[in-house]
């Protein structure tokens, strides 16, 4: 197969004037085009001709310098998540490219809008193991929406057109654009026209009505009906109308942990999370509605627990944008294939009016005994050491939830999950579907470069600092004023509590022994106290927030403690335990 | 370990032409642990387009969610799935035998009866081609194998729908203009 992109989508006979500009530069002045201001990076050798003309750029396209290039991809995402803009890294060829993939498949699960740009070997020398060279497209290929080698400049503009298109179009995704050294080089006629069609490609299927009516009569006979709300209606811009919805028909509703900022934790029909460490109430009434109504979310496992016992009495509605996402996992008897909030605009002037008091009644029911089952000692312990939840609850309050929070993996992140009361859009950056630890640090960065005006808030377990703790350097060459929240266990606190529960205490290398994290960061300049004492809980969260820049406050929280509700691996939702 | 409920299933994928593109789609299979029986690709009848027949053994609902994800690559125009009846397909398969060895024999019956053919012949060897299904070749096959086979290989399976529906009256339900 020959390698050139055809030319039929790609209105090559543009009418806009060419000039002649080397490949790098021509990459410049796409990425103007497509509206980038700034992207995350780390130079090398393949990429020199591009970082050349970043230099040249840099009053109009910023650079963040990244510490290590999984760094940048997290950034990257970090920036996307909270503006819905395609986030963009940069590496070189070789281990630089590698060192992206962790991100590139973090993006991916979690439908993340990323264009990834490397540096490759000249092309007379691929394949030839010259130095520094990797197949990142082989490599990356089953974690990216699409990929492209560019081994002539003249592809340059279309590939970078088709990559911002398809990135952040239908289900958002990673994109590659790899670039040969000798393509950096050349000089071509360069013209740009972004594009809006790819004839292979629909990113957004045509709404059938006939698939919301439908919805809207299952929604309108429901006598217990239920809502989950995911990612996806953040994508599409729903809120609004999914908030319509849920008031309209009086629905209950609940989150998966990536919708946790699509729907205002502080709506008297807002219920909780569903899942794993979901709430209690989410959980079991998703065994006993009689319609679920599920919008931009895919049945995660860690969602449904068993599938062969979720929800079976119900009928299920899904609005899902992904045709392979529908009845993937769980059978939609009324599935809308199409965009969240085209979908909601048809449906919600067809949904009648209705009350469904006794049943919501029973949501609360179930959040009392959770209250005082597990949420009470969380957040008031009776220990005398710190406890995850406490700090994340007044945080929580402290902030009015409208801070942008940003978490690492584990027992932390969970605990944020169920704590950080979101009463704003787009502030839940976190990685979901891969579970990566080490995203948050640089992810915080990147979405606090994103939106300058808005309190960043990292929570990180003292695992997952550790795994990208080089992008401290970062933050101080960048002053990026984040806030850092460690929640020191000295355990990689998930993996022990299911040593705990389910490896009969078999504490397997899961204890760390810390170094000085206030120390580390008083390294890097950055100022840093450690909490120990309840009573200063408040006020140290006070003087980070307000600090004008970056922060880091270590706080040690009780080193044994587990996260419930939990529903084991496997089990049913209705099995969820508090205990 | 063989699963209840699979069947043979033939995909048929049209895509745009570019490198990798058979990666990825094969990618699709690998991630699954799913064997491709046989894969064939070539350009279809519309200029620029590359036709893929992939023959795998899996469930029903394995195939729909294949055929999903297939679809989903960018490059991928469309992707179907066939069950044995709505298709009628082919294979091709190539024996090379001593010459020696068939001149002592009724070549001729042994051609006619099995419907092949003699592509090639010198003094050391000939070149015989059967097309059928596999059970055909495979026969022949076990009717060759007395006098010594030196070689034999066999495509992959090409297929083409029962249904009248052409590859451009698709396209042009779904929008997409082709060169005519």
């Amino acid at each position: 197969m020959e390698t050139t992109i055809k030319s039929k989508e790609n209105m090559s006979k543009t009418t806009a004037k060419t000039e002649k500009i080397s490949g790098a530069e021509a990459l410049m002045r796409c990425l103007i085009e497509e509206g980038v201001e700034v992207m995350f990076g780390y130079p090398g050798g393949a990429i020199m001709p591009v970082y050349d003309e970043i230099f040249k750029y840099k009053d109009r396209i910023r650079h963040i310098l990244v510490r290590h290039e999984q760094g940048a991809t997290h950034a990257a995402e970090g920036y996307a998540r909270v503006t819905n803009k395609t986030g963009v890294a940069i590496a070189t060829s070789g281990p630089g490219a590698t060192n992206l993939i962790t991100g590139i498949a973090d993006a991916m699960i979690d439908s993340t809008p990323m264009v990834c740009i490397t540096g490759q070997v000249a092309s007379p020398l691929l394949g030839t193991d010259a130095f520094q060279e990797t197949d990142i497209i082989g490599i990356s290929a089953p974690v990216v929406k699409w990929s492209y080698q560019v081994t002539d400049a003249n592809e340059i503009p279309l590939a970078l057109a088709k990559a911002f298109y398809i990135a952040n179009s239908g289900r958002p995704g990673p994109v590659l654009i790899d670039i040969t050294k000798d393509a950096q080089f050349q000089q071509f006629d360069f013209a740009y026209k972004k594009i809006d069609f790819i004839r292979s490609y629909k990113p957004t299927p045509d709404l059938q009505l006939e698939q919301v009516k439908q919805a809207a009569k299952v929604i309108n006979s429901a006598k217990k009906p239920f809502m989950i709300v995911g990612h996806g209606v953040m994508i599409s811009g729903a809120q609004k109308e999914v908030v319509e919805l849920a008031e309209k028909a009086n629905i209950p509703v609940s989150c998966t942990w990536l919708g946790a900022s699509a729907f205002p934790h502080d709506h008297e029909l807002f219920h909780g999370m569903v899942g794993m460490h979901g709430n209690y109430a989410p959980n079991i009434k998703t065994n006993e509605c009689d319609v679920l109504i599920a919008v931009g979310m895919r049945f995660d496992d860690r969602v449904t627990g068993d599938l062969k016992t979720y929800a079976k009495q119900a009928k299920i509605v899904h609005i899902e944008l992904d045709a392979a996402e529908l009845h993937k996992n769980v059978f939609a008897h009324a599935p809308v294939l199409a965009d969240a909030k085209e979908a909601l605009t048809a449906l919600n002037p067809m949904i009648i009016e209705n009350k469904h008091t006794e049943w919501i009644q029973e949501f609360k029911d179930l959040y009392a005994i959770e209250f005082e089952k597990v949420i009470s000692e969380d957040i008031h312990p009776s220990c005398p050491q710190l406890r995850m939840a406490e700090v994340v609850n007044r945080l929580s309050e402290i902030t009015e939830g409208k801070a942008v929070v940003v978490t690492d993996v584990g027992q932390h992140q969970m605990i944020a999950a169920r704590y950080y009361k979101f009463t704003d859009t787009n502030a839940n950056v976190t990685s979901g579907g891969l579970g990566t630890m080490g995203f948050c640090l640089p992810a915080a960065f990147g979405a606090k470069i994103a939106d300058a005006n808005r309190q960043v808030v990292a929570i990180i377990g003292d695992g997952g600092f550790q795994m990208t703790i080089q992008e401290l350097g970062t933050i101080f060459q960048c002053n990026t004023p984040v806030k850092i929240i460690i929640l020191n266990n000295n355990f990689l606190g998930m993996v022990r509590q299911w040593q705990e529960l389910f490896f009969e205490n078999r504490y397997a290398e899961t204890e760390l022994v810390n170094p000085d994290f206030v120390k580390i960061a008083d390294g890097y300049g950055i100022p840093a106290k450690r909490l120990e004492d309840r009573k200063d809980l408040d006020s140290a969260l006070q003087t980070m927030l307000n600090h004008n820049g970056p922060y880091l406050l270590e706080v040690m929280v009780e080193k044994e403690t587990n996260v419930f509700p939990m529903i084991p691996s496997g089990a049913s939702v209705s099995d969820v335990r508090l205990s | 370990m063989m699963k209840k409920d699979v069947r043979l299933y033939t995909i048929s994928v049209y895509s745009e032409d570019q490198t990798g593109l058979l990666g990825r789609i094969v990618q699709i299979f690998t991630r699954r642990k799913i064997n491709i029986r046989s894969l064939t690709t070539s350009e279809s009848e519309v200029v620029g387009i590359y036709r893929f027949t992939i023959v795998v053994m899996v469930t029903k609902e394995t195939i729909e969610r294949l055929v999903q994800q297939i679809e989903k690559i960018i490059d991928v125009l469309a992707a179907f799935y066939s069950e044995e009846d709505d298709i009628v397909f082919q294979e091709i398969a190539l024996y090379k035998m001593k010459t020696s060895t068939l001149l002592d024999t009724d070549v001729e019956n042994l051609i006619r009866r099995n419907n092949a053919r003699v592509l090639y012949i010198d003094h050391d060897f000939c070149v015989i081609e059967k097309t059928g299904h596999k059970y055909e070749t495979l026969e022949l096959f076990e009717i060759l194998k007395p006098f010594g086979i030196l070689e034999f290989v066999r495509s992959g399976r090409i297929a083409i729908s029962k249904s009248l529906t052409n590859l451009n009256t698709y396209l042009e339900k779904l929008g997409i203009e082709v060169d005519k």
